[in-house]
């Protein structure tokens, strides 16, 4: 299959999340070369990030190990981190894309030794963790994270205390001064696959995100539950460390409301149950409310809301909270009516959590950058360009890998009809 | 049981911005964002589910639309954008021309009798006097122990000059533009009533 390498068999995939991976996969394991385009400086995108997936309450490490194993195995696949897709031109079987590369400032000689961040003195807010730690301005995102050298911060790249850090690298992999670079590339089938981000909770002013500090959001909760979090996994509330014994879980906040993001996610409802077992696992004692309009759980998922109703100590209240306010210890306290019973609850919590939806990173910083691309009234990506996972539509992990194989067949599909 | 749909096609069709009440996905927000919610029997949510279970005298009846005091607070909130507000206000103009309401619910009473004669007799409102109606529409003795409760509230607001106290006399400017107006708004309410 030599005849493969030709360039205008390569599949573009853009994003390096679970989407992402699994049609770089499929189509690199069918016989096609693979150019796969990540923003960040490690693959895994949002699954990285989860402590656990529902409905098996398995460990994502798993799943996401694999398929680096496949990355790294595979000749066909060539994956660019801290890059992102500037311009696409062409149509269908002959696409010339420009990409631009960010400088990492290490270079893959780099050996995951850790000796720069033992001596570096700057610490910023690790995006990884939502901000609820520092990280050193040199680092790694987690131990499992690939391509496991590690990335430095732009700021910091500029300061002299770079330049001492580079000295000491045994690898010599440290380059402050390295700098973006642009490229070119011939492809047949452009796979888009830019997933999404939580919605931006301090939009939904009713319910205090970043004003209180035991209001918290789906995706921090994940963080906080995980081992690897930032609290080593003890579920505990950000304002006084104090164990999160008694938790809320407002679903649709900011989700199918006019005034936010007007869709259901899908998979919050979902999510909020995953989340409602991390506590009552944790602490034997606890007790988990959760708030909805309907509860969405999906075909085969009614067997994962039958199990957590089993639980006398989840309780259910059908409505969606009006507002949340705080008490004088600092618990949050939600606020509405029970509409099965019409009565008017304020109910204290240690912490709650807002199950915030997923806005299409292809809304806000990564539309498709072609003229002939179109998105739909949310900024999903509806043609132009192939779509995988959540850049096409709001779903979970095990449809976003079916969406992401069938794209890989498009994608082949394309890059036949040119060879 | 079967549902009588005529009181919600009715409302659809008659009452203001009724048509919304289908739209409503019952989550509960405006009940728990309405700040007078402990004085309604019913939650506009609660409302608008009697509206669709066809419960005419129950909601017709009620003094629960009378009680909005026009906050916003439900339409701000409303995650399916319903007019919350203005189908209240619209609910209880409609119970008005069904003659459904009690004639000494006091919101009505003050709309009706005191507010809209204060108000077209002169062009203009005349504030000194219609709280005096409003205070004495009980008799004597009720308006004077009204007055003396809100003494305070009363003499602050001359003071900062929010009350006008000596009454408007005479008529404004274009009073017969005015009156016109009115005929031609009520020649068209009628004419929509036929319709419907």
């Amino acid at each position: 299959m030599a005849d493969a390498h030709a360039a205008g068999q390569t599949i573009l995939v853009v994003g390096g999340g679970i989407s992402g991976l699994t049609t770089a996969v499929e189509a690199a394991e069918t016989g096609y070369n693979v150019l796969l385009v990540e923003k960040d400086p490690q693959l895994g995108g949002r699954v990285a990030q989860h402590n656990k997936y529902f409905p098996k309450l398995c460990s994502p490490v798993c799943g996401l190990e694999i398929n680096f194993q496949r990355i790294k195995n595979n000749p066909r696949i060539r994956y660019l981190t801290l890059s992102e897709v500037e311009e696409i031109q062409g149509s269908e079987g002959n696409y010339t894309v420009r990409i631009r590369k960010n400088p990492r400032f290490v270079t893959e000689a780099c050996t995951g030794c850790g000796d720069c961040a033992a001596v570096c003195t700057t610490e910023v807010a690790d995006p990884f963790n939502f901000g609820l730690n520092k990280v050193k301005a040199i680092r790694n995102n987690h131990a499992m994270a690939f391509p496991s050298w590690y990335y430095m911060d732009p700021a910091y790249a500029k300061t002299d205390e770079a330049k001492q850090v580079a000295k000491i690298c045994p690898a010599g992999a440290i380059q402050p001064d390295m700098e973006a670079s642009v490229i070119e590339e011939q492809v047949a089938a452009v796979v888009w696959a830019t997933g999404w981000k939580p919605y931006d909770a301090e939009k939904i002013l009713p319910y205090g995100f970043g004003q209180y500090a035991n209001v918290t959001t789906n995706m921090r909760f994940e963080r906080l539950a995980s081992v690897y979090g930032p609290t080593g996994g003890k579920i505990i509330r950000p304002s006084d460390g104090k164990e999160a014994k008694s938790v809320a879980f407002i679903q649709c906040a900011g989700s199918r409301d006019h005034n936010y993001l007007p869709f259901c996610s899908r998979v919050c409802c979902l999510a909020s149950m995953k989340q409602a077992t991390y506590v009552r696992d944790q602490y034997p004692d606890s007790k988990v409310t959760v708030f909805y309009i309907d509860l969405r759980a999906m075909d085969r998922y009614e067997s994962f809301l039958q199990k957590t109703r089993e639980d006398a100590n989840i309780s259910w209240i059908k409505s969606k909270p009006a507002r949340i306010e705080e008490d004088a210890n600092g618990n949050p306290v939600v606020i509405g009516e029970n509409t099965l019973t019409g009565e008017r609850y304020a109910m204290p919590f240690d912490l709650v959590v807002l199950a915030t939806g997923m806005e299409p990173h292809s809304a806000v910083d990564a539309k498709v950058p072609s003229d002939q691309a179109s998105h739909d009234e949310y900024g999903f990506v509806t043609g132009g360009v192939l779509a995988a996972g959540c850049a096409a539509a709001p779903t979970d992990v095990a449809s976003s890998v079916q969406s992401a194989t069938a794209m890989a067949m498009k994608a082949i599909h394309a890059a036949v009809k040119r060879g | 049981m079967a549902y009588d749909l005529s009181f919600a096609k009715d409302v659809y069709n008659k009452s203001e911005m009724g048509h919304w009440i289908k739209m409503c996905m019952q989550c509960g927000v405006c009940a728990g964002s309405c700040p007078l919610r402990a004085h309604w029997q019913h939650s506009p949510r609660q409302l608008f589910q009697m509206v669709r279970a066809g419960k005419r005298d129950e909601v017709l009846k009620s003094s629960d639309m009378w009680m909005c005091t026009s906050c916003y607070n439900c339409i701000v909130r409303c995650p399916r954008e319903l007019p919350i507000t203005h189908i209240i206000h619209g609910l209880a103009r409609y119970a008005e021309t069904e003659k459904a309401v009690d004639p000494m619910q006091p919101t009505r009473r003050f709309a009706v009798e005191v507010f809209w004669k204060n108000i077209t007799a002169t062009g203009r409102v005349g504030e000194a006097m219609l709280t005096m109606r409003l205070y004495f529409q009980d008799g004597i003795g009720a308006g004077i122990q009204r007055g003396l409760e809100m003494r305070d509230s009363a003499l602050g607001m001359l003071k900062t000059r929010r009350l006008n106290p000596i009454p408007f006399r005479g008529k404004i400017k274009g009073y017969d533009g005015f009156t016109k107006m009115l005929a031609k708004a009520a020649e068209l309410e009628a004419k929509l009533e036929n319709k419907a």
